[in-house]
């Protein structure tokens, strides 16, 4: 007569260990029956929309949320089509992707590294999102990249800015289409030496993250190659309001620019406060005091009213661009708001018409084909001219405007005027420039 | 010696928005017994009345001019303000531009009733609770108040400048002689400075001098006994309330120029007014000021370029370390009743 050995607390343990076993979330374990993560098997597929609907620059994530609302109308065959007609990959026919009608899911950043994480992992894991898209913030992008990397999905970068997003954390199942901060020096820093002149003395003001060390090494780097000398650069905390005691200094010294590294709020107010201390109407050395802003986002300088006038700053793509492409995205965009849309509306619809062309191209959704398909793509149409999404880093290509502030704005939209298209060739870097050096991209993972 | 007379001012400035914050905090906590999470959003709320004032003032009539297009191609929408149609292109500009000062007007009206229903349709409803009960719901308050502002203004800074009279900056370095443009100020933070003075005078001068502001000095001293006189002092310290809410609005009225409000900006101020609070004592008027100037004018020292080089991070931390020796040698405060949170 056979014994089992079963005791109560033996069943328990066991009951405890398949409890744990089954309830393991699927995300970061390949599914032995879909070829890949969240493999689409009915007759839609879903999309993850991962942007900032509360928190500072929630206005920018509803701006986002707007665009990608328009792309899903146009990728189903809804509305004027968009950009996808002036697109010059003809792969898209408005039926959805490889057939599948489009549906997508949003969810809130909050501009917080851990909630964009969750809220990613929430799209991944609950919804079945196949692709996750969005951000107003490098930090974020970077957090969520890092997850998507992990979990099989491909990242399609929304407004990230920082060079370490495709430098030093760049990833395999991670694509960016907007510019980055060596970008915005190579292009402004011509345009600074043109204006005012190779004798000058800069003064930085820098946002203490990611995204502020990476553009202050930038465009300080820019600037001091065509004869600019730095006087002093200090950076100055992400939760700071009022910059006066960081401004003031400035007047101690000979600097006669005074460039702020500052993003959203920290911009607003840095340039507020500056123009308030007279630095506009100062002068150094013989010459007017300029401040610069390298990135600007229309959105945001609205905040700082009439002092954004005449300052010199950069952008990834701005309304009032005559090509078809951009002339086509502002008529579908403005039409259904009433408002034209930014730059991150842009690049996030931009982004998700070129993951579903990479997908129709690929003809599958399995990230890493379709990694392959967007890696050395080069497409013209979509607003920016002949653009790369260059292989070695997943960092799109394409021209920079230089931009100003507008001394006569006909509207509340028309607050930037373009000062110069920059050329791609003259913000085109090596993939081993030291700027972007300590990363690896690894390779896909498919789930 | 430019650049700590120019840190001086710097100081002063900023310590006169974290004095009048503190000052209602601490009338609050002195009357009613109530830590007010929730007083940040007041002073948001303040600016807010200068936004709402600006937008009403340029409510526009809509004609179309057939000459020019709009960024669809349509023909353009032109707008002209309400008051600038009812009373002439040049006096309407000047009302729009005279924004901010007459918002004052408006503010202190609308932030008495905020204040008044706040007070009396939910705190009062508090005030035998604990206070980390008090802390909660006024912290939920001021969540509901910030979002409902970003639901209607949205959540980017919204810019209110100061007239075009006060643009620019006051020369003191040519006044004394020294090289022009180097020893300068803005006119309006400068106003700030004189206005938040004159408040802080007003607040006091009313608690000392007028027979309403003794029974409510002697309701924070024993408000049983008081009671007991006969006086209903409830009633005072609700108009009290209403009186902390408008110093707060007056506040954040006057901050606009200064800095585009947000709907966040009650959250910035509100930490360290509390620090502010404490380090001044607990329910003392005049040590909230103090305090208020002094961790002002050291914040601003902090940011210097030689003392961050000295200790690097000290700009992010020194109110902090103010506070945490305040707790550890003086619990009261600097200026704090004895006994007061140091049993």
């Amino acid at each position: 007569m056979s014994k089992t050995n079963m005791t109560r607390r033996g069943v328990l343990k066991t009951g405890a260990v398949a409890g744990a076993g089954v309830a393991l979330p699927t995300i970061f374990t390949a599914s032995s029956a879909a070829a890949y993560m969240n493999e689409p098997t009915g007759g839609s597929v879903t999309l993850g929309f991962n942007v900032p609907q509360t928190g500072p620059y929630a206005d920018e994530g509803a701006d986002e949320l707007r665009a990608y609302e328009l792309a899903v109308e146009h990728l189903n065959g809804g509305g004027d089509g968009g950009m996808m007609n002036t697109f010059s990959s003809k792969a898209l026919k408005g039926n959805g992707i490889l057939g599948k009608k489009v549906e997508y899911v949003s969810g809130d950043t909050q501009t917080k590294s851990d909630a964009a994480r969750a809220s990613a992992k929430s799209m991944i894991e609950k919804d079945g999102a196949i692709m996750i898209t969005g951000g107003s913030s490098s930090g974020v992008a970077i957090a969520v990249q890092g997850l998507c990397q992990e979990a099989g999905v491909i990242f399609m970068a929304g407004l990230t800015h920082s060079n370490d997003t495709t430098g030093k954390d760049k990833k395999a199942n991670g694509f960016r289409h907007f510019f980055n901060a060596y970008m915005s020096g190579a292009a402004l820093a011509p345009v600074l030496a043109a204006r005012y002149g190779k004798d000058r003395k800069a003064y930085h003001l820098t946002a203490d993250y990611t995204w502020g060390w990476t553009q202050e090494e930038s465009i300080k780097a820019a600037t001091e190659a065509l004869g600019w000398t730095t006087v002093n650069t200090v950076k100055t905390p992400l939760s700071q309001t009022d910059f006066s005691s960081y401004i003031t200094p400035v007047l101690q010294t000979d600097a006669d620019v005074l460039i702020l590294n500052h993003y959203g709020g920290n911009m607003v107010n840095s340039l507020t406060n500056a123009v308030q201390f007279g630095l506009r109407e100062k002068q150094v050395n013989g010459k007017n005091f300029e401040i610069v802003v390298p990135l600007f986002s229309r959105l945001m300088a609205r905040g700082a009213g009439e002092n954004i006038k005449g300052i010199l700053g950069s952008t990834n793509w701005h309304w009032s661009l005559q090509d078809e492409g951009s002339k086509a995205f502002v008529k579908s965009f403005g039409t259904k708001y009433g408002f034209p849309p930014s730059q991150a509306a842009h690049t996030v619809y931009c982004q998700t018409l070129l993951y579903a062309d990479a997908a129709e191209r690929a003809g599958t959704f399995n990230p890493c084909g379709i990694g392959e398909a967007l890696e050395g793509f080069e497409f013209d149409g979509l607003g920016n001219g002949k653009t790369l999404y260059r292989a070695d880093d997943h960092q799109c290509f394409k021209d920079v405007l230089v931009v100003k502030g507008k001394e006569n704005p006909t509207s509340e939209f028309d607050i930037l005027e373009v000062v110069e298209v920059t050329p791609v060739e003259q913000v085109t870097y090596a993939p081993d420039h030291p700027m972007f050096a300590g990363g690896n991209l690894g390779t896909c993972n498919p789930g | 010696m430019d650049a700590i007379f120019l840190q001086i001012l710097n100081g002063l400035d900023k310590g006169s928005a974290y004095a009048l914050i503190a000052l209602g905090l601490t009338l609050i906590f002195g009357t009613l017994g109530v830590v007010n999470f929730a007083h940040g959003a007041l002073f948001m709320l303040g600016s807010f009345c200068a936004v709402t004032l600006n937008k009403i003032l340029n409510l526009s009539v809509e004609t179309i001019d057939p000459t020019k297009t709009d960024f669809l191609g349509n023909p353009l929408k032109v707008k002209t303000p309400y008051v600038q149609a009812w009373f002439g292109d040049d006096f309407g500009a000047a009302i729009i531009d005279w924004g901010v000062p007459l918002a004052i007007l408006f503010t202190i009206p609308v932030m008495i009733g905020i204040g008044f229903i706040m007070e009396r349709g939910l705190i009062k409803h508090f005030y035998k609770r604990p206070h980390a009960d008090q802390i909660l719901v006024t912290f939920g308050l001021a969540i509901v108040l910030q979002e409902l502002i970003k639901y209607f203004f949205g959540a980017n800074p919204i810019p209110t400048p100061a007239p075009d009279a006060f643009k620019g900056s006051f020369d003191f370095g040519a006044m004394l002689g020294m090289d022009p443009n180097v020893i300068i100020y803005p006119y309006w933070r400068l106003i700030y400075f004189g206005f938040a003075a004159v408040i802080i005078g007003a607040v006091f001068a009313f608690l000392q001098f007028t027979t309403f502001g003794m029974v409510v000095r002697a309701g924070m001293a024993d408000r049983e006994t008081v009671g007991l006189l006969g006086i209903n002092i409830d009633k005072r310290f609700t108009i009290m309330f209403g009186i902390a809410a408008a110093v707060a609005g007056l506040a954040g009225v006057m901050y606009g120029p200064i800095n585009s409000p947000n709907y966040h900006m009650g959250m910035d101020f509100l930490v360290l007014s509390f620090v502010v609070v404490v380090v001044g004592g607990m329910g003392s008027l005049p040590g909230a000021v103090l305090a208020g100037f002094l961790l002002g004018i050291l914040e601003s020292f902090a940011s210097m370029t030689q003392v961050i080089d000295l200790i690097p991070g000290i700009n992010q931390i020194i109110i902090y370390v103010v506070a945490i020796i305040i707790l550890l040698t003086r619990p009261r405060g600097l200026m704090g009743r004895k006994g007061v949170m140091e049993d």
